[in-house]
């Protein structure tokens, strides 16, 4: 007898069950460790991980339900009415102690010299629950180390055999290198033939899902102990996709890239191009001070009072009376390139061009649709277009200089490397905001230096045109600031309203120089980010307005 | 020795034609009745087929004992949505266990014919043969019966011109013991690695290619033409109430006769060594027996005087299993033949589960050491603490498997294990003079 279908917009079927003496409503279908997980309740396991198939093979999660008669994994049971579900009962913990004394009788607990040690999931759950004391008398297996080419590699006396990293290649990157090869304790992940993951877009995520020391970055190889790092949300440059990313940084230098969780974005997960593309953040050839061609032609350090102040004079004299060029960047923030943009429209007569590599295809990840290496390799090509920038030169981002002769010329964070050696030398007026020392500098009126992306808070809009914020995670050079922040105060000396004091403000400021922007807030972008003119209204009070 | 040794207590309907090369071909098959009961199996409804086999207390001999005809009914109604598929293990692969292998050799049509009667049961279209690796004569003779059946249109799209479509096909595994566990098998007949499945989903629904899927063992197989054939009453007057009809008994160890005997459930374990197997070799003392194969727990030589039948061996603490009684006299080195049991399972782990990855080698390691001489009084509470951290924690029972057999020989010969302990070491010290 077939039963009445429910519609199908009917609220999912509900069911109450009791978890550790809590009693809740999950959806039908919901797995035990994602409804404990709702309640705050963490239960250990090593297999599972949310993105991938469930094998229930380490059985690090096993819970008591009561009525059954074994203990149930809890990353594959599902929850039902009326369970009763223990995870810290004696018999659930007597069989996690169990598992983890298993876990470690051919462990070599080399923590000292782990990559992993602080952030490792065999160490945790050792230390919260297992044995004091080991009771193995025998000698450990040795596997030893193999290199699974690209950037891993791989300890196979450290794997606890979960397979995370072998779905993860089945399953996420759709690229079938890793397998289990052997059986039993003798089992261990191998590569099919000699060239392993190399060449592989998406492998660096295994290491960051092996849940112990097995998976080791040849990058991150014994540089640095993870608890010496600050960990900073951020978006990754490297491209327009815009992946949420921490910053690993030690003693002001950024160790690692790693992804941080967005389902709209990028999942769990990072490609290898821009994981490995941070070495630019750490130059050491920085603008340390503000520099202004004196009288005498020479570009002479000046205080930042002296530099603004002088700017804006001669701002005044040249305004109106020259053709303005704005050179964007598209690895700063729409703050910093929308007050560019802005100054540029306020000196009238403006063009707005921006220069980014860009690369012949996509990398699409092909078990998370919405990811790929994007062909724009910088983060904030789209939110330089929505701001009414105009790609200049070629895909390789250099040329499209060479119709800037006499005016004005503002160039922000544009280092100008193929630039001809007399680059803005007929200028009216030539600026530069930039981060590093370049000699496409030389012939400029005041060079200025400004923080990067990963030294101050921002946002970049992505190729969905998704607005996301980032945090700083360095200290900059002392003198250094944010683009934004110099380029409000010349407008607020050009009676352009007055100079914002924080980032929050900079980027309100946009919503009313562009329709793009207008009714979102930083409020409003929160940790997931918000899609322009699809803003997340607040419905608080003074929000209502807009 | 048991062929054409035939002992005058055994009730053979199975191993019947044990030993006759005949009754290996298609044509010296029907000269024995061959293929009556599949003609009168395809006249029926496919659930009155269940039925019969219901209602005569067939239990799986691969093991666990569960009611064959009630395993059947699990199966959906409606095969119009998906294939079903029926999937034969053959992968015998026990320590002890050589019926499936006999009845492989020496009765290929016996098995297919009752295949073919389950597969129309359970309105499975295809039948899988998965036979163990090691077994190269088995699976020869196989083929060439299932060409013959090819042949002479007993399989195929109209099995004996009754509309009704099976086919045939014989897989050779690699060799693994842990691809004779129902999921691994699916897992290794697919192509995948031999790691057994999390269930749920059970067979039944989600078995082999994602479909539903029956497993039943050759014995088990064997023994329902003869049901469909005779009927469901015939079966029951052998045998006890709840375990009817008649079993092969692997008998191996020191035995004066070994091999396969066919007796109905329920036969006395004493009569079985003591009379049927002539009694101990070399006139020597029974020491310990295992009734079901290696992963059972062991009985003592004073424990013996229990029926052999599913509830009987279950309420003397151990299990029927296979029926693969391992007899050891009383020369037997106990630690020495359990190291040798768990090395096995260590061996044969699969690995995915890490109780038994590590537990199974754990465990063989200190009965090595002990053996050796240079274990403690310490390592035997180690070796039940782990044995029991190993039990009910893992996928599949080969875990439990291992952890049983070192439990019960602690339990029952732990002066075995004393004598042991420490023996090198005080050798060495009284060399050395200390």
């Amino acid at each position: 007898m077939a039963e009445p279908k429910a519609p199908a917009n009917a609220p999912m079927e509900q069911v109450t069950c009791t978890i550790n003496g809590i009693t809740a409503q999950f959806p039908k279908g919901m797995r035990i460790i994602e409804a404990a997980e709702r309640l705050g309740i963490g239960i250990a396991h090593y297999c599972y991980h949310p993105a991938l198939s469930a094998p229930a093979m380490c059985r690090m999660c096993l819970v008591e339900v009561e009525g059954a008669p074994k203990l149930a994994p809890a990353c594959v049971t599902t929850v039902a009415d009326g369970q009763v579900i223990r995870t810290e009962s004696e018999k659930a913990r007597e069989a996690r102690e169990g598992t983890l004394e298993f876990y470690l009788y051919n462990h070599p607990l080399d923590c000292p010299i782990c990559d992993k040690s602080g952030e490792c999931k065999l160490q945790d759950y050792a230390h919260a629950e297992g044995r004091k004391r080991g009771r193995s008398l025998e000698p450990k297996r040795v596997l030893g180390q193999d290199d699974f080419g690209g950037d891993i590699l791989y300890d196979g006396d450290r794997c606890i055999q979960c397979t995370r990293c072998v779905r993860y290649m089945r399953e996420i990157a759709q690229d079938d290198r890793l397998c289990i090869v052997q059986r039993g304790h003798r089992s261990v992940i191998d590569t099919f033939f000699d060239h392993g993951v190399e060449g592989s877009p998406w492998a660096g995520n295994i290491v960051d899902i092996c849940p112990v020391g097995a998976l080791l970055s040849k990058d991150f190889l014994h540089k640095a102990r993870v608890w010496d790092l600050d960990n900073t949300p951020s978006i990754c440059p490297s491209c327009s996709q815009g992946c949420n990313i921490k910053i690993d940084t030690r003693d002001n230098l950024v160790m690692r890239l790693r992804p941080r969780l967005n389902p709209h974005v990028n999942s769990y997960w990072m490609c290898d191009y821009g994981r490995l593309r941070y070495d630019w953040i750490n130059r050491s050839d920085r603008i340390e001070v503000p520099l202004v061609r004196d009288a005498s032609g020479k570009l002479t350090v000046a205080n930042w009072q002296d530099a603004v102040l002088g700017l804006v004079e001669r701002l005044k004299s040249v305004r109106g009376r020259a053709t303005t060029t704005v050179v964007g960047s598209a690895y700063l923030g729409n703050e910093d390139n929308g007050h560019l943009a802005r100054l540029g429209g306020v000196l009238g007569g403006d063009a707005r061009i921006f220069r980014s590599a860009r690369a012949a295809d996509e990398v699409p990840c092909p078990g998370f649709s919405k990811l790929a290496r994007r062909r724009d390799l910088a983060a904030n090509v789209r939110g330089l277009e929505e701001l009414g920038f105009r790609r200049a030169g070629s895909d390789e981002g250099t040329g499209g200089l060479d119709g800037l002769t006499g005016g004005i010329i503002i160039v922000l964070g544009d280092e100008l490397e193929d630039a001809p050696p007399d680059f803005g030398a007929d200028a009216a007026l030539f600026v530069v905001l930039g981060h590093a020392i370049s000699s496409a500098a030389r012939n400029a009126h005041f060079v200025l230096p400004v923080t990067t992306f990963a030294e101050q808070e921002g946002t970049f809009t992505n190729v969905e045109r998704r607005v996301q914020r980032f945090w700083p995670a360095l200290q900059p050079p002392p003198l250094a600031r944010p683009a934004w922040q110099v380029l409000g105060v010349v407008l607020a000396g050009l009676d352009d309203g007055p100079a914002p004091a924080d980032a929050a403000s900079a980027f309100l400021r946009l919503g009313a120089w562009s329709d793009a922007f207008e009714g979102i807030s930083y409020e409003a972008i929160g940790s997931r980010g918000a899609l322009l003119n699809e803003p997340v209204r607040l419905t608080g009070a003074g929000q209502e307005e807009r | 020795m048991a062929y054409p040794y035939r002992h005058e207590r055994e009730t053979r309907v199975l191993s019947e034609h044990f030993g006759d090369p005949a009754a290996r071909t298609l044509a010296g098959w029907r000269e024995r009745g061959g293929y009556r009961a599949l003609r009168k199996a395809l006249a029926m409804e496919p659930n009155a087929v269940i039925e019969e086999v219901k209602s005569s207390g067939l239990r799986g001999r691969g093991g666990a004992g569960f009611p064959t005809g009630v395993k059947w009914s699990f199966m959906p109604r409606d095969e119009s949505r998906q294939p079903h598929y029926l999937l034969i293990n053959a992968d015998e692969s026990e320590p002890g266990a050589f019926k499936d292998r006999e009845l492989c050799r020496w009765t290929p049509h016996q098995l297919i014919e009752g295949a073919l009667i389950a597969a129309h049961a359970m309105r499975a279209r295809h039948v899988y043969i998965y036979i163990r690796g090691e077994f190269f004569e088995p699976a020869q003779i196989i083929a060439r019966a299932i060409e013959e059946i090819y042949a002479a249109g007993i399989a195929g799209q109209d099995v004996l011109g009754s509309g009704i479509g099976i086919e045939v096909t014989l897989h050779v595994g690699a060799g693994a013991y842990i691809c004779g566990e129902e999921t691994g098998l699916m897992n290794s007949l697919e192509g995948r690695r031999g790691q057994p499945r999390i269930k749920p989903p059970f067979p039944a629904a989600v078995g082999a290619f994602g479909q539903p899927t029956t497993i039943n063992n050759v014995e088990t197989l064997c023994a329902v033409p003869h049901i469909i054939d005779k009927g469901a009453d015939w079966y029951r007057s052998f045998g006890t109430e709840k375990s009817p009809g008649t079993k092969l008994f692997n008998m191996s160890g020191h035995l004066v006769r070994r091999g396969n005997f066919e007796l109905p459930l329920g036969f006395p374990l004493r009569d079985l060594i003591y009379d049927v197997c002539g009694g101990i070799r070399d006139g020597r003392e029974l020491k310990a027996v295992i009734p079901g194969g290696s992963s059972v727990p062991i009985l003592r030589y004073d424990e013996i005087d229990i029926a052999m039948d599913y509830e009987s061996v279950a309420q003397a603490g151990t299990m029927l299993g296979t029926a693969s009684v391992i007899v050891m006299d009383d020369r037997t080195n106990m630690v020495k033949q359990v190291r040798r049991m768990v090395e096995f399972y260590a061996h044969e782990s699969c690995g995915q589960c890490t109780p038994c990855r590590e537990g199974t080698v754990w465990l063989a390691k200190i009965l090595r050491r002990i053996e050796n001489g240079h274990g403690t009084e310490a390592d035997l509470d180690v070796l039940l603490d782990l044995g029991r951290n190993m039990t009910g924690t893992t996928i599949c029972v080969l875990s439990d498997s291992a952890a049983a057999p070192v439990a019960s020989s602690i339990a029952k010969f732990r002066d075995e294990y004393l004598a042991l302990i420490g023996k090198a070491d005080r050798a060495g010290f009284a060399a050395a003079g200390v």
